[in-house]
């Protein structure tokens, strides 16, 4: 029914986009300029984590910058204690990939319902954001690295090459790391959706009812879905902190989470593309609507986000794509009418 | 003795703060289905009436008990009108919308008043308990909790609009054969829980102080007791109110309000684990 991965030159074409950029991008970009699209790339990873989830596993969460906080905070820790950046980076996906299997398995084993999903995955947010913040005071230390309360945890270090703590990335390096990165999640997943794996989770997501009777555990499945989702959310989150090597509880915020499901609804549910083009339009929308100073960026969020539901349920990336498919239709129709009447003519 | 008096009292404050904090999601979610994302800015909107209208000269009890009502059930309707009506059915829908409106309630409101903490006088003082002081306030609030409780069942369970009310929550298209207008039942439902959670904020805002921000700390404890409690606004409410306020109380007592919350979240999601439906999905089944 559908072609195989390799066959798609949708997939060949991002695969292209990502490693041109990746090799060409520095040498031919302004330092300033790749450092901003450093950020988007880093967003873009956290994008994906609920882009999957969400498009592919039908598991709308709310909480997704739990997770994201979690990386973050994870990366802080372990990488000032330990000083080589490499194990915190396998952390970092690892832990919030074992906390999204121990939600996951209350959630789903609960078979809670959406609504209920969306609740609980929220107020774990919140807990964790109120805990963050709480923990200012020097008795709050893990590993000897303080956790610092609202003010956060400074000076956290760059990536460096594995097995040299002195060998940090420079700006150009951290890039094509970044990039790297986010080319091999998109390709990961891409590979896992079009798996059988894949198909059962689309199949849950359609209706799990059905899912069920056909024989498949959707809880366990589902399970194993939110905890990838929850790890490459984590990862994204240590992207995050060695990229601004600070780290403070906003990265449990309700706005992150917010920012994640705006992305994915802008762009699309049910794309790994769109919400990529997400990140992009919106903090670029955002960087720009800030700088008026009228607006704060939580009255902007708020407003966007009532107006894709209200009014493009469907996302960008699907609403421009069945319009350029109806226009191409038409079009394609109106040639072969065209085409028609001559034969009629010849006919005669 | 003393002590385990000022226990017991803490102990029912705490349930009735969480009866305040959900009573008007309750209301709602039972009738309509639909959690209000923005409940946390309905009551810092309840908050800011009583403040502005303090401000302003006007009565503290009329202010808690009348304007803050009225100003948020008021809301409540015109946010019923324009974006809770177009996604009936819809229910995530209706999350990431009110979602996003509590995000632009927070900004706004952060526009015009600024990011500060603003205090209003708790009213009374203290009331000796043996060796101990306790706040006669919390005796206030305890008793609106009983009352918003007793108000909404009397209404429900002895009133024509009540039963009226009870039919389209237990078969909305029956209802509507039977020529009941169930569009106006949900906007005057969602009217009356945002009137609620205003009366809620008003009442809450001498203890918590108002800020911007106020609603994110106290939503959870709201949206927990609600999905605990199930559909059943007053047996669900009151049922998980006591279970989570003595546990979070009791913990809170042992290790800090921060951890209180915590505890919540954790006997509430072992709670949903056994019931997924809440507390009334299985027990009480009937009841209101």
């Amino acid at each position: 029914m559908e072609k195989p991965l390799t066959r798609d030159p949708g997939f060949w074409i991002m695969v292209g986009i990502g490693l041109a950029l990746l090799v060409l991008g520095p040498i031919f970009i302004d330092m300033f300029t790749i450092m901003q699209i450093t950020q988007y790339v880093v967003l873009s990873v956290f994008a994906l984590s609920l882009a999957y989830i969400w498009g592919f596993g039908g598991i709308l969460s709310f909480g997704q910058a739990a997770f994201f906080g979690l990386g973050a905070y994870t990366f802080a820790v372990s990488s000032i204690s330990i000083g080589d950046t490499t194990l915190p980076l396998v952390l970092s996906f690892a832990i919030p990939a074992a906390f999204g299997v121990a939600l996951g398995y209350f959630m789903f084993y609960g078979k809670l319902s959406d609504v209920y999903l969306g609740v609980v995955t929220m107020v774990v947010t919140l807990i964790f954001w109120k805990l963050a913040n709480h923990t200012a005071g020097p008795e709050y230390s893990i590993a000897g690295v303080r956790l610092g309360g609202f003010n956060g945890i400074p000076s956290i270090p760059t990536i460096n090459f594995p097995g040299q703590p002195d060998a940090w990335l420079d700006p150009a390096q951290l890039f094509r790391f970044f990039m790297a990165v986010l080319v091999v999640v998109y390709v990961v997943l891409r590979i896992l959706i079009a798996s059988d794996f894949g198909r059962i989770s689309i199949g849950i997501r359609e209706n799990e009812t059905r899912a069920a009777l056909l024989g498949y555990d959707i809880r366990r499945h589902k399970v194993i879905v939110f905890a990838l989702g929850s790890g490459i959310a984590g990862l994204s989150g240590a992207m995050w902190a060695t990229y601004q090597s600070f780290i403070d509880p906003n990265a449990f915020s309700m706005e992150m989470s917010a920012k994640a499901l705006i992305w994915v609804m802008a762009g699309g549910v049910g794309t790994l593309l769109g919400p990529i083009l997400g990140v992009i339009g919106l903090q670029w929308l955002t960087l720009k609507l800030g700088m008026m100073e009228l607006l704060n960026s939580l009255v902007v969020l708020g407003a966007i986000m009532m107006v894709l539901v209200l009014a493009l349920p469907k996302g960008l990336v699907p609403t421009v794509k069945s319009a350029c498919l109806a226009g191409w239709a038409l079009w394609r129709r109106g040639r072969g009418v065209s085409a028609s009447a001559k034969k009629v003519t010849s006919d005669d | 003795m003393d002590y385990a008096v000022i226990v017991a009292l803490e102990m029912i404050r705490a349930v009735a703060w969480l009866v305040l904090l959900a009573a008007g999601l309750a209301i709602i979610f039972g009738m309509m289905r639909v959690i209000n994302f923005a409940h946390g800015e309905f009551l810092m909107l309840g908050g800011y009436t009583v403040v502005v209208s303090t401000g302003a000269g006007v009565n503290e009890w009329f202010a808690i008990l009348v304007l803050a009502p009225l100003v948020v059930g008021i809301f409540g309707v015109i946010v019923e009108r324009l974006v809770i009506r177009q996604l009936y059915g819809r229910m995530l829908d209706s999350l990431l919308a009110t979602w996003g409106l509590s995000m632009l309630m927070i900004g706004g409101v952060t526009l015009i008043f600024g990011n500060t903490v603003q205090g209003v006088a708790t009213p009374f003082g203290g009331v000796r308990i043996g060796s101990y002081q306790m706040p006669v306030y919390n005796f206030v609030l305890i008793f609106f909790a009983a009352a918003i409780l007793l108000a909404v069942w009397a209404v429900l369970k002895f009133t024509r609009v009540g039963l009226i009310a009870r039919a389209t929550m237990q078969n909305p298209n029956m209802a509507e054969a039977l020529g009941i207008r169930t569009t106006w039942v949900y906007m005057a439902t969602f009217g009356i829980g945002s009137a609620v959670t205003g009366l809620a904020g008003g009442l809450l805002a001498p203890v918590t102080g108002v800020v911007p921000t106020m609603g994110a700390s106290l939503v959870g404890q709201s949206f927990i007791t609600v999905i605990t409690g199930g559909a059943a606004v007053i047996t669900g409410t009151l049922s998980s109110a006591t279970v989570l306020g003595s546990i979070s109380q009791a913990t809170t007592f042992w290790a800090g309000p921060v951890y209180g919350d915590a505890a919540l979240l954790v006997v509430a999601l072992i709670l949903l684990r056994i019931l997924p439906q809440g507390i009334t999905g299985r027990i009480f089944k009937r009841a209101l």
